[in-house]
């Protein structure tokens, strides 16, 4: 489904990823992680093409994502994508948020949009606030909504960058647990993300970078059990303490 | 100097309200067009495309940089000429108010790019993320995302550059077009009353100006909160 082969990317002289090689295949579950700074968003970025990258090639379902020849918001059309801080529309209504893309990029009619997008409210538990504005949601709530959002555009995968990081620890949980719901139906989902506690219940594989490299890829079991590198080691027993 | 003698005053009232109409017709329209225009050039300016942000880059620092009463007597000197080239309207007929309105939009725009450009960043640069994720193309992440939220922090700013255009269209004078201040003084000089009528019509720009940007201030407040 998304194979990333050899992608490099530097700032001037910063290389922010070196040779990152890896694969996600249809109804996997991807987790990355690492430290801060190590790449993690630039990489997940680089798969929809919100970041460019100078060399190497990534393939989305079967579409070179760096050829200069493809359409690139069609293809993000069908990848969803859900970050640290929500980026929800704040001058639309939670409806309209999800009605706007699936009416101008899939040309679904407005009544057609509007079910579907309640339809997915209702799944994450938030129908009731359909006509509410992000600004008076809590930051989990809103973070559900992205989720739905993301889903409205019924995509073939989704790539999550960090999206409890910015949550209030007793908000955590609502996210997940919608997140789990996904793996668990068989979405294929790339996720960046340090709670590892999820990483355990759903995750295929493990990936941890460090300074631009991914540095392990490995299944579940192996990174847990005993990750390869000490920088992982070192890494997992911190974030492992809190 | 004699006595004050306002007397004059009401008869010339009609004269003052034509003048008054030809002011709010050229900062009007000079509104609309600088803030379209304006918009424009401030998209080209983040383009990212060379030749377009370079250009636009000189429009803005050319206009901001020659006074503005020196713009407008270009334009009635140059758009006669033009639009009896393109149009052939004769030489005779009165250009002076499409001049007007010509000079102050192009130089408005270069402003108002300013200020919407400023508005744009003010969003959240990961809106525009956001919203090319689902699909949407630049152009429509622009219109639907990015302008709905960037014109919403600056409708203060565009109208309080509004009011300073309202001011700045008595420079007019030059053409001796008739906008209101030109109607007050015209008619003043007629009557021999030109303090009273100079007096009298700082008092009305004052109050429309000074009660406008109360307006504005308290719609700050409301969006503010
Ligand atoms: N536009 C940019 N210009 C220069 N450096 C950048 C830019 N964006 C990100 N970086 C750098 O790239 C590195 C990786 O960033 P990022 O992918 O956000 O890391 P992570 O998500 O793992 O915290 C960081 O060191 C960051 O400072
Ligand atoms: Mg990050």
């Amino acid at each position: 489904m998304i194979a990333i082969k050899n992608v490099s990317k530097h700032y001037g002289s910063f290389q922010v990823l070196s040779e990152c090689s890896t694969q996600v295949a249809k109804g996997e579950v991807i987790v990355v992680c690492g430290p801060s700074g190590s790449g993690k968003s630039t990489l997940i970025k680089c798969v929809n093409g919100l970041e460019p990258f100078q060399s190497g090639e990534i393939i989305v379902n079967g579409i070179s994502v760096g050829d200069p020849k493809t359409n690139l918001p069609k293809l993000r059309a069908h990848v969803g994508m859900v970050f640290q801080n929500f980026e929800l529309f704040p001058h639309m209504s939670v409806t309209d948020n999800l009605a706007l893309a699936q009416v101008k990029v899939l040309g679904r009619s407005r009544e057609e949009a509007v079910q579907r997008g309640h339809q997915l409210l209702e799944r994450v538990g938030l129908l009731a606030q359909a006509e509410k504005f992000p600004g008076q949601l809590s930051g989990g709530q809103q973070q559900r909504v992205a989720i739905a959002r993301a889903l409205s555009m019924d995509p073939i995968c989704m790539l999550f960058d960090e999206p409890t990081s910015a949550l209030d620890p007793e908000m955590v949980k609502e996210v997940l647990d919608v997140m789990v719901g996904l793996a668990q139906e068989g979405m294929t989902m790339m996720v960046v993300t340090h709670e590892m506690g999820f990483a355990r219940r759903v995750a295929h594989r493990v990936i941890f970078m460090d300074q631009g490299r991914i540095v392990e890829d490995a299944p579940k079991e192996d990174f847990f059990g005993a990750p390869r590198s000490e920088r992982a080691q070192l890494f997992l027993s911190k974030i492992l303490q809190h | 100097m004699g006595e004050l003698d306002w007397t004059s005053i009401p008869g010339a009232l009609p004269f003052l309200w034509a003048g008054m109409v030809t002011t709010l017709e050229i900062t009007l329209l000079a509104v609309l067009v600088g803030i379209v225009w304006g918009t424009l050039l401030a998209i080209m300016r983040m383009s990212g495309v060379k030749l377009l942000s370079w250009f636009a880059a000189g429009y803005v620092n050319l206009f901001r940089s020659i006074p503005l009463v020196m713009v407008l007597l270009w334009f009635f000197l140059i758009v006669p000429a033009l639009l009896e080239s393109l149009f052939n309207t004769p030489r005779s007929a009165d250009t002076r108010l499409s001049s007007a309105m010509v000079a102050f939009a192009l130089f408005e725009a270069a402003y108002y790019s300013e200020i919407i450009r400023a508005g744009i960043q003010s969003v959240a640069k990961g809106q525009l993320g956001a919203a090319s994720a689902l699909g949407l193309t630049y152009a429509q992440a622009m219109t639907m995302v990015i302008l709905p939220q960037a014109f919403r922090n600056m409708v203060p700013l565009l109208l309080t550059q509004g009011i300073i255009l309202f001011q700045d269209t008595s420079l007019v004078y030059v053409s001796s077009l008739a906008d209101f201040f030109g109607a007050a003084y015209k008619v003043g000089d007629r009557d021999g009353r030109l303090v009273e009528m100079l007096l009298f019509a700082g008092a009305v720009y004052f109050l429309i100006c000074f009660s406008a940007s109360l307006l504005v201030r308290r719609f700050q407040k409301k969006v503010a909160t």
